[in-house]
């Protein structure tokens, strides 16, 4: 059986402790609002998207602890970067959290998901895939609002 | 007789399983109930010896058939006190049979601008069907708001009742475990000229269940959560309600005639009973409540205030103010199911700590989002405990919030 440990990293907690990138942006930037139907979970994904590159980035909301440091990691790991690297971190990321090895072969392994590699555990807690990547697809979301 | 606790552990086989080396800790029942051996032998045997279609055939096996899921409707009569056993319709869940009157009688019965009262500590299915006849029709919903220890607040249920059709409200909450005065509120929609629907999942598999005492017009259950097999549930109607009623669902068995240019319904319970039903685990939906009725529901009753009031003493002495239980704080207001709070963790955090010790119990918004929203939180944890919880079981539960602390 997988330990709390495995669940609980400290990165994860202190993510949770203390959020980074929380609060809201002004128009311009568009958002998108994500629910976890089964368990109530929701956030809102603030992007302000400039020349290509996601200048800023912003969530809030309220969930697990699970939900809300995967949301924050993830803020920390897109703000600066252009979309189409975006994109690709996501991929990888939700690849990360599939226990499906070679579910899809244009994922760039080479991307480097540093401190969200402690959501990895996650994959031992099925149920719990669906409040790590809650953020993550909330963000597509929000990144498909900045092209209409 | 005295109730027995651990006597009836001896009766339910999943209790004795060991997880991870350790025995499990079921407090989930208001979600869905564990099931005695009684039940899992009916269902076996049923599906080894006596397994038949019903109401169709001439052959001496599917008249046993017919005869055993008959006997099901008329013990559920009995354990309901029923006037008569045609008036139980069976269907795939509480849900359903909340749709079948919601659709059915509402849509026969409501027209643009008619009021239904409703309740704020309605589940989801309760709800939503009703939200659904209001875009059907244009029908206007009101509610029942709750007073701070999450019971009925019914200062002003006179005028909320005024010019309503339809009070449809929980005999006790799946959130909060209110038991509300359904005899008082059945009486209520009837002066103002309403019929009263009873959603009365969570109170039949834990108190004694009389429908004529009630004054209701309806009432739906489940089998699932009164120690029976799942995909069935109970609708119980007014002879001359369920009689007046256009069908709900159309198919098989629901017919007396069918022509090319149209058909006829058969009888109640028939007509409302379309297509083949879930044979197997209403024949074994007998044996839950004989079982129930054996161990006296006045005794499951009284085992699960004597649950409460340790439950609550324990908690609230250990944790004082970390811990926030919703609902009434006197036992004898109250079922065992208990929502709370605990030390600003959030509740999936808090279930998933609970479950390494194997204490299962629900995180989440329990199908009804709009009383979260009145209670402030996306969701809460609930543990919900039944007939077979003993108190060492409180104090598993316990123990383990305790050790959540050390995490977060």
């Amino acid at each position: 059986m997988a330990g709390l440990e495995d669940l609980y990293r400290e990165i994860i907690l202190d993510h949770y402790r203390t959020p980074r990138n929380r609060g809201e942006l002004e128009a311009p930037a568009v958002s998108a609002e994500g629910h976890n139907p089964l368990c109530g979970d929701e956030i809102r994904i603030f992007i302000d998207v400039k020349d290509g590159l996601v200048s800023d980035v912003r969530f809030n909301g309220s969930g697990c602890s699970i939900s809300q440091s995967s949301a924050s990691m993830m803020t920390t790991a897109v703000k600066g970067k252009p979309v189409d690297q975006v994109r690709a971190i996501v991929k990888r990321f939700k690849q990360m959290m599939t226990l499906d090895e070679d579910e899809n072969s244009t994922i760039d392994e080479s991307i480097n998901l540093g401190d969200l590699e402690a959501l990895q555990g996650v994959v031992k807690f099925p149920v719990r895939i669906k409040c790590a990547t809650l953020g993550w697809n909330t963000l597509l979301d929000a990144l498909a609002e900045t092209g209409k | 007789m005295t109730f027995d606790v651990a006597a009836i552990r001896k009766d339910f086989p999943v209790l004795h399983r060991l997880v991870n080396d350790k025995p499990l800790v079921y407090l989930d029942s208001a979600n869905t109930s564990q099931k005695p051996q009684v039940v899992i032998d009916a269902l076996a045997n049923f599906m080894k010896h006596g397994y038949a279609p019903i109401n169709r055939s001439a052959y001496q096996l599917a008249a046993e058939a017919t005869d055993a899921f008959e006997a099901t409707r008329s013990a559920l009569a009995t354990f309901i006190n029923a006037p008569k056993a045609n008036e139980v319709v069976f269907t795939k869940n509480a849900t359903e049979a909340l749709n079948l009157v919601i659709m059915s009688w509402g849509r026969a019965n409501l027209k643009a601008g008619d009021a239904v009262l409703l309740t704020h500590m309605e589940h989801h299915a309760n709800i939503v069907p009703w939200h659904m006849l209001v875009a059907e029709r244009g029908i206007q919903l009101r509610w029942v708001p709750l007073t701070s220890d999450g019971q009925l607040d019914l200062t002003d249920l006179d005028s909320l009742l005024k010019d309503v059709k339809v009070f449809s409200f929980t005999s006790m909450s799946n959130v909060l475990g209110t038991i509300n005065p359904v005899q008082r509120l059945c009486a209520a929609a009837h002066n103002a000229g309403a019929i009263a629907i009873v959603d009365a999942c969570q109170s039949v598999p834990h108190q004694p269940t009389d429908v004529q005492a009630w004054g209701a017009d309806f009432a739906v259950f489940s089998s699932h959560k009164m120690c029976g097999p799942s995909g069935v549930g109970v609708l119980w109607g007014r002879e001359s309600l369920l009689e007046a009623m256009p069908p709900f669902l159309g198919g098989g068995n629901m017919i007396a005639d069918v022509r090319l240019d149209g058909f006829t319904t058969a009888e109640v319970p028939a007509k409302f009973e379309a297509g083949t039903p879930a044979i197997a685990e209403i024949v074994a939906l007998n044996s839950a409540v004989k079982y129930l009725t054996n161990l006296g529901m006045h005794n499951v009753r009284q085992h699960e205030i004597e649950l409460s009031t340790y439950v609550l003493n324990t908690l609230n002495s250990r944790f004082g103010d970390d811990i926030t239980i919703h609902g009434p704080t006197n036992p004898e207001l109250r079922g065992a199911t208990f929502s709370f709070a605990f030390r600003g963790i959030h509740p999936h955090d808090l279930s998933q700590v609970l479950d390494q010790t194997n204490v299962c119990v629900r995180a989440g918004h329990h199908c009804a989002k709009p009383l979260m929203r009145i209670l402030g939180a996306n969701a809460t944890v609930r543990a919900s405990f039944y007939l077979y919880n003993t108190t060492q079981e409180v104090d598993a539960l316990a123990d383990a919030l305790d050790s959540a602390s050390d995490i977060f």
